[in-house]
């Protein structure tokens, strides 16, 4: 469809109203906008005053170094066979990775779909399959799926290392007073299963505008237009700026299925610590599929690498220009930090793209393209 | 990880519907969402539908750009 207003239009209309504002800092939660901002070149098309900053919103990103010595403890377990998105793979815990074990021969395996690893244990009936399912609202109800199925076709050599998250009580901590943001864009496909609903707490108690927003250049464009409109008149709103695929409501049944699964309990999340009610472990019902308490796990704590600012870039407090380690010890191919592993992660998506004009290419042998 | 890509649904059986992406087709799972129908624009995020795409394709947004240009009307530009 052709849409009335261009691209060029809604540029001009963020000029207009910029140039009426001071400093503007808008967060975006979602690992998806973290790497499409950088592709489109978003940051340059905005006014100077109009800051974007990158909050935790990449899965991968805030999975805690606990979690995921949890899952290096799984992967050495005897008959183990460990299937994770393959993001995950090159995350360091110490001077290991789900990658370094699967070099060292042990049985990892990298899934599109949570589905796959139902296929991999009905394919390996005498070994024990444990999949990683890590990320938000989005990729839960995959996990929950995965365990309702299980339990429907009594599947016994399956069970779910489970570090899923939800975004409210998080949002709350990180922008409650003097967070220096001034809006929130919210993450669309969150939103297609929570509904554009689930962040009117954005607008009633934390006081700031919010737009639910796609991911296309347009949409982040009009998305950011929208914010600055609600800035200027002093408008309250959480605003659905993605309504082709988000309703009000969300996905009922998707909801439906992650409550009868999951239930909430307190997270570590990388960078803003332990936050209550912000995680999802596997309810009393179907606790013999979680892989923790099938292998009778004790998760231990690994230090993050010496020099790493990830922690602080998940807060928004720093960008990866912010770090001495960015593109010199720490690079796509020897990453120190999730935030370099992701491709959703802000400092692989600075380094791949060039968080300022020519930063990444410079920084990183002048190769990158900036597409 | 939140990635989702925009298909049609070409076929259904079972619990699985075949979903073509402008020429390259895949099975997703209707289990998140059983009213998924055959020809419906769907949303897929790691192999599950998870939203069905509005058919008004833009005309809502359009009108939500529309007031931030100072109209109300989308048709008064």
């Amino acid at each position: 469809m052709q849409m009335r207003y261009r691209f060029e239009d809604i540029k001009k209309r963020i000029d207009e109203l910029a140039e009426k504002m001071g400093q503007v800092t808008v967060m975006e939660v979602c690992g998806t906008h973290t790497a499409n901002i950088h592709k489109y070149g978003i940051h340059e098309l905005l006014p100077g005053n109009i800051r974007l900053v990158s909050g935790p919103g990449c899965p991968v990103c805030v999975t805690d170094q606990k979690d995921i010595a949890a899952a290096l403890s799984l992967v050495e377990h005897e008959n183990v066979i460990f299937a994770c998105f393959g993001d995950m793979m090159r995350v360091p815990c110490g001077d290991r990775s789900l990658y370094s074990l699967y070099e060292s021969g042990k049985d990892v395996r990298v899934v599109t779909s949570a589905l796959d690893a139902l296929q991999i244990a009905r394919d390996n009936p005498d070994r024990q399959t444990v999949y990683f399912g890590i990320g938000f609202e989005t990729t839960v109800p995959q996990t929950a799926a995965l365990i309702e199925a299980a339990d429907e076709c009594g599947i016994r050599n399956l069970s779910v290392l489970s570090a899923h998250k939800t975004m409210p009580q998080a949002i709350r901590q990180l922008l409650g007073n003097g967070s220096g943001i001034d809006a929130l864009m919210c993450p669309g496909h969150v939103a297609a299963i929570t509904g554009a609903g689930a962040f009117d707490f954005v607008a009633d108690e934390l006081r700031l505008p919010a737009v639910v927003a796609g991911f296309e250049a347009y949409d982040i464009m009009a998305a950011l237009l929208r914010i600055l409109y609600m800035l200027q008149n002093g408008e309250r709103k959480c605003v659905n700026m993605y309504p082709r695929a988000v309703t009000r409501h969300g996905n009922r049944e998707a909801l439906s299925l992650i409550y009868k699964v999951f239930e909430p309990c307190d997270a570590v999340w990388r960078g803003l610590g332990k936050i209550k009610d912000s995680g999802l472990g596997i309810k009393e019902r179907y606790r013999r599929f979680d892989a923790l308490h099938r292998f009778n796990i004790r998760p231990y704590d690994v230090k993050e690498a010496k020099g790493c600012i990830c922690a602080s870039i998940l807060c928004g407090k720093k960008t990866p220009a912010d770090c001495l380690n960015f593109g010199r010890e720490c690079t796509p191919e020897r990453p120190l930090g999730p935030c370099m592993v992701s491709a959703e992660g802000s400092c692989a998506a600075a380094i791949r793209y060039g968080d300022t004009p020519l930063q990444g290419a410079f920084l990183y042998g002048g190769g990158m393209s900036r597409v | 990880m939140c990635l989702a890509i925009p298909g049609t649904i070409k076929q259904i059986q079972g619990e699985y519907a075949q979903v073509d992406y402008g020429g390259v087709s895949k099975q997703a799972s209707i289990r998140l969402f059983r009213n998924a129908r055959v020809g419906d624009r769907v949303l897929v995020h790691a192999g599950f539908i998870i939203q069905i795409l509005d058919k008004d394709d833009g005309e809502e947004l359009e009108k939500l750009i529309g007031e931030t240009m100072g109209f109300t009307n989308a048709d008064e530009i």
